[in-house]
């Protein structure tokens, strides 16, 4: 169906994709549904990682045993992903394929080294988390794709994910995934970004706003990058 | 789709919100609508059983699902729902705007954790917003409701 439509956008959890509708910032010719699809909603266990399907709601992940025991680090990080209620209905792929910068899943993909399966008519194909997130708002995705499955490997390490924002469940300012020794950062460039923990703020330009001027979101990644590794 | 138990057909109209549709076409003007993009709570409802954003939704999303509203919590003339007389009691609402809202969210933060700590209602009701800022009272009524023993939700039947 998205091979024979122009400009057509997939809509699984719609707690990102319907705001922009609603203030017409996206203005997609085609929604197509996914809601409907039948067993494209399972959390389970995949090459020592966890598998999320399309359809599996973020508060679904958050209450997985699968996830909890596997990969700690991304049940912390679902909890601070916008509210519960929001979570009852988003989804881990949506907020991937989202690719909102300052949005906390795709950097732990990123920290953790995951992929994610896509579908079309042409196949199927994986895309690891260092290719996938292209730009604000992009990813690698061909139009005709829709990201059936995220995988999160294990986490074997120390990790933590530390964010600063206005209020809680708000878009961080400013964000810290570790996973072992492996860190990436959000709401601090284009796309979430690995860092070095020795330099974490080498090559940053963040953006600067009505919230936290530039070098303020670098002072948050230096704070939160020596809390994420004083452990 | 059953609105507060009642089998309703779905809009015609495809891009109707299911908020727009609960108030417009249903009448069900209980569910607010403040800010139409997930941020204030307002129109918060439960989609079977789970309390979900009715303006993140298109209202043919909810085909074949089961919706309940304020106006669901307790019939007319029915004793009020534990969480609207928790409300009620310890006064957790002065202009009313957001508390339909709250009262949806917090029948699905008592599902979820029926013995709440002050954390989790916190967490629990962060997701909405009163700009009269009444959350000191807010917070009793959540846990006025836990001692009234909140069922999960009690389902309007019809």
């Amino acid at each position: 169906m998205l091979a024979s439509l122009e400009d057509a956008k997939v809509l699984a959890g719609g707690q990102s994709l319907i705001p922009l509708l609603n203030f017409r910032l996206a203005r997609p010719q085609h929604l197509v549904d996914i809601n409907r699809i039948a067993g494209l909603d399972r959390i389970y266990e995949r090459d020592g990682g966890v598998a999320v399907q399309a359809l599996a709601r973020q508060a679904d992940v958050e209450d997985s045993q699968h996830a909890a025991r596997i990969c700690p680090l991304l049940t912390s990080a679902i909890g601070l992903v916008a509210h519960r209620v929001i979570r009852n209905r988003g989804t881990v792929c949506g907020s991937l394929a989202h690719a909102d910068p300052a949005s906390e899943l795709p950097a732990v993909l990123l920290a953790l080294g995951g992929n994610v399966t896509v579908r079309s008519v042409r196949g199927e194909r994986l895309i690891a988390a260092e290719q996938l997130f292209t730009g604000v708002f992009e990813t690698a995705l061909a139009p005709d794709e829709v990201m059936v499955e995220a995988w999160f490997p294990e986490v074997v390490d120390r990790f933590a994910i530390l964010e600063e924002s206005r209020r809680h469940g708000d878009f961080a300012l400013a964000g810290v995934v570790r996973a072992g020794d492996s860190m990436a950062l959000f709401g601090v460039a284009p796309t979430p970004v690995r860092a070095d923990p020795q330099n974490p703020t080498a090559g940053l330009q963040p953006s600067a706003d009505l919230e936290a001027t530039a070098e303020f979101r670098l002072h948050l990644v230096r704070v939160l990058t020596d809390r994420a590794f004083a452990a | 789709m059953k609105v507060n138990g009642v089998e309703r057909p779905a809009p015609s109209d495809t891009r109707r919100l299911l908020s727009d549709h609960l108030r417009h076409d249903l009448g069900l003007t209980g569910t607010h609508v403040g800010c139409e993009h997930g941020v204030c709570g307002c129109c918060t409802v439960l989609l079977d059983g789970a309390p979900v954003r009715s303006c993140l939704m298109l209202a043919v999303q909810a085909e074949g699902h089961e919706i309940t509203t304020i106006e669901g919590l307790a019939r007319d003339g029915a004793a009020l729902h534990p969480v609207q007389q928790a409300f009620h009691e310890c006064h957790g609402l002065q202009c009313g705007f957001c508390t339909p809202g709250f009262v949806m969210s917090v029948v699905g933060l008592l599902a979820q954790h029926p013995k709440p700590t002050e954390q989790e209602i916190e967490e629990g009701i962060a997701g909405n917003l009163c700009r009269c800022t009444g959350y000191a009272s807010i917070r009793r009524a959540v846990n006025r409701a836990v001692e009234l023993g909140a069922p999960a939700a009690r389902r309007a039947t019809s």
